[in-house]
């Protein structure tokens, strides 16, 4: 399918920083087309609502800008950043010592090549970003900083671009919260580099909050070397439509990468989470969980790859894909795709999709416990694992430590 | 403690019920007055522990005929929930456990569902963090096991610690206890028995789930009642424990067979 008719030629032409990047996307859009059921990544896609996209005004610096009033207040050391898609993130921010500002030669140098290496610069969702996002939030990471909370808002039936690129360099740590907020029928392109140098940490949470309509398209890719140790702790609720993919390549192994998501759907919503992890060196480990909680008619995807070349020798890496049913009528596609080629490598999977565990609900309703309180009570205990590893309290700041499912607050 | 003049608490009269359609219960008669403790004995698959998940109203056990009367109400109407705000207590054979769910919070949220039902103030989380330490001695429980999830990886004696630090919580007044016994070492069983003589007293009773004579050492029963084919074969004294720790159960087939029912 082609893209929809003239909704390229509408876009405002190449400039800035980003110049070379719009152009090389708006052309890979217009060459790659529309994606395809056809195409397995896309196999089990609602098409129709990637499509509607397309109905929204791409957000810019004349848009007006989302309210950033109503968020809840940021600890103390923490830096936040807002990223509307508007005005500049770091516009009368004073950045605190270790954290500055990649520019020039610097940042051409380093935009896209974390893409590269993560084998995703072509990847569909990836070109719509390159096509139209028109600013970059590029940091780089010296030494131990304080925490950074970046806050990316859409409301007003936009499409907000945002792309941000951050350098953590040798033995840095950083601590990262990024809350991604929708309302108002909103969609975001989020596009997130992240390259970790010898023995750097970053601890990632990614928080991302729809109302029901919203519509989210998020690609982060991290490259990881030797030594250094990123984990990635994904929430999300609330995309009427959404696909999340988080691709981790550690390009000389020695590397520990660890990765927990939750994804909760309800209504009619989709949300695919897409992970890939690719081990190009020795003696790396994967600890990954995913969970997801699917109720009323909503289906709910999760596609975890795992790549094991032959030098990447003893290899450590486990996925689980943990699934719960709320409804008769929700569905969860759930598929490993693990490639091992080294064979000294310890690698283990699995899935299970099942529903709220029936002695569980009596033993708690013995217990004096209603029903509904106790199917609560179980759902928060199924979401405690991955919400309890948010980074800078953000389970307790932003879902007050509650979700809403299926009409259910846990 | 038999008193002629006590409450009756619980009636079981002509209960039927089936699990999946299969008959379990076929006619359980059952009278148990405040102040009594009566022991429930029999081989395995006799329909002791049905009879514990129907009067707790497990819903995979469908009652089809009979009635249980508790403080004078049609038990089998009320939902599980009901039953427990009212002192309907139900001690697991098998407690489950419930990853990710605090045991304190399940404790205080369970404790204010009956104390709401009694009449009684609820607890806020410090008022309750001292009633539960106050409770645990009942016991001799660890306070580390409040912080950890429902059950997750507590072992067998601490699970069966933690159903008599319910019921302790819970001040049920008909206490059903299936087979607290099982999977306790001797020390284990003495605290555990300890802690049901303890909460046992004149407004309330209890209904032990057994297999065995040891636990009957430590809680004497005014009552034992022996079960096969889904009813109650016989009643006796606490002598009846320690006549069938000698003779067996082989009086029961011969008992059924000369009915016609086996």
């Amino acid at each position: 399918m082609a893209m929809p008719e003239g909704w390229l030629t509408q876009l405002p032409a190449p400039a800035g920083t980003l110049e070379p990047v719009q152009r090389r996307g708006r052309l890979a859009l217009s060459e790659q087309g529309f994606p395809s059921r056809k195409q397995e990544s896309w196999r089990l896609t609602d098409l129709t609502r990637l499509e509607a996209l397309f109905q929204l005004s791409i957000a810019d610096q004349k848009s007006d800008r989302s309210s950033a009033d109503s968020l809840p207040s940021v600890p103390e050391q923490a830096l936040r950043l807002v990223i509307d898609g508007s005005l500049d993130p770091l516009q009368g921010v004073t950045l605190p010592a270790g954290i500055s500002q990649l520019e020039g030669a610097e940042l051409q140098q380093a935009l896209g090549h974390t893409l590269s290496r993560c084998r995703c610069a072509s990847d569909w969702p990836v070109e719509l970003n390159h096509g139209v996002s028109q600013q970059i939030l590029a940091l780089r990471i010296r030494g131990n900083v304080p925490p950074v909370e970046l806050v990316m808002l859409a409301a007003n039936a936009m499409l907000v671009p945002t792309r941000v690129l951050l350098l953590v360099e040798e033995k840095a740590e950083l601590e990262l919260l990024q809350v991604v907020s929708a309302q108002g029928q909103a969609a975001h392109s989020h596009l997130l580099e992240i390259h970790l140098g010898q023995e750097s940490k970053v601890n990632h949470g990614l928080l991302a909050l729809g109302e029901g309509q919203e519509a989210l398209l998020a690609n982060l890719a991290v490259e990881q070397e030797s030594r250094s140790h990123y984990s990635l702790v994904s929430v999300s609720q609330g995309w009427s439509f959404g696909r999340l993919e988080p691709r981790v390549v550690q390009v000389d192994g020695q590397a520990s990468t660890s990765i927990h998501g939750l994804s909760v759907t309800a209504a009619d919503e989709q949300f695919a989470v897409h992970t890939a992890m690719r081990f190009e060196g020795p003696e790396g480990t994967l600890d990954q969980v995913q969970k997801t909680i699917a109720a009323d008619r909503s289906h709910s995807i999760f596609n975890g790859a795992i790549q094991v070349p032959r030098p990447a020798q003893r290899t450590n890496a486990s996925q689980l894909s943990r699934n719960l049913l709320l409804s008769g009528r929700a569905r969860v596609d759930a598929k490993p795709e693990l490639e091992i080629v080294a064979d000294d490598v310890r690698c283990t999977h699995g899935a299970t999709v099942s529903q709220l565990q029936e002695d569980q609900l009596f033993y708690l309703r013995s217990r004096g416990i209603t029903q509904s309180s106790a199917a609560a009570l179980l759902l928060r205990g199924y979401c405690k694992e991955v919400l309890d590893r948010l980074p800078l309290e953000g389970s307790q700041r932003w879902l007050g430590d509650s979700l809403q499912v299926g009409g259910m607050t846990s | 403690m038999i008193r002629p003049d006590a409450e009756l608490l619980l009636e079981i009269n002509d209960l039927h019920a089936s699990v999946e359609d299969k008959p379990i219960l076929n006619g359980v008669n059952l009278q148990v007055k405040a102040g009594e403790i009566h022991a429930v004995m029999g081989r395995n698959g006799s329909g002791k522990s049905t009879l514990s998940k129907v009067l707790a109203g497990h819903p995979a056990y469908r009652v089809t005929s009979g009635s249980v009367r508790y403080l004078g109400r049609d038990l089998l109407e009320l939902e599980p929930e009901e039953r427990s705000r009212l002192g309907v207590f139900l001690g697991f054979q098998y407690p489950i456990e419930i990853p990710g769910v605090s045991n304190l919070e399940f404790l205080r949220v369970s404790t204010n569902a009956r104390r709401e039902k009694q009449g009684k103030e609820e607890f806020d989380t410090f008022d309750f963090d001292d009633h539960v330490r106050n409770r645990l001695q009942v016991v001799q429980m660890d306070p580390a096991f409040l912080e950890r999830s429902v059950n997750e990886g507590f072992s067998g004696g601490e699970k069966k610690r933690n159903e008599i630090l319910q019921m302790a919580l819970l001040d049920p007044v008909v206490a059903i206890l299936d087979e607290t016994d099982s999977g306790l070492d001797i020390d284990a069983l003495r605290i555990v028995a300890g802690g049901v003589n303890e909460l046992a007293s004149p407004d309330n009773c209890t209904l032990l789930i057994t297999h065995y004579q040891r636990l009957l050492d430590e809680i004497t029963p005014d009552y034992v009642h022996v079960m096969g084919a889904g009813r109650i074969l016989r009643t006796g004294g606490s002598e009846l424990a320690l006549e069938l720790e000698k003779i067996g159960y082989d009086w029961v087939d011969q008992q059924l067979a000369a009915e016609g029912v086996a």
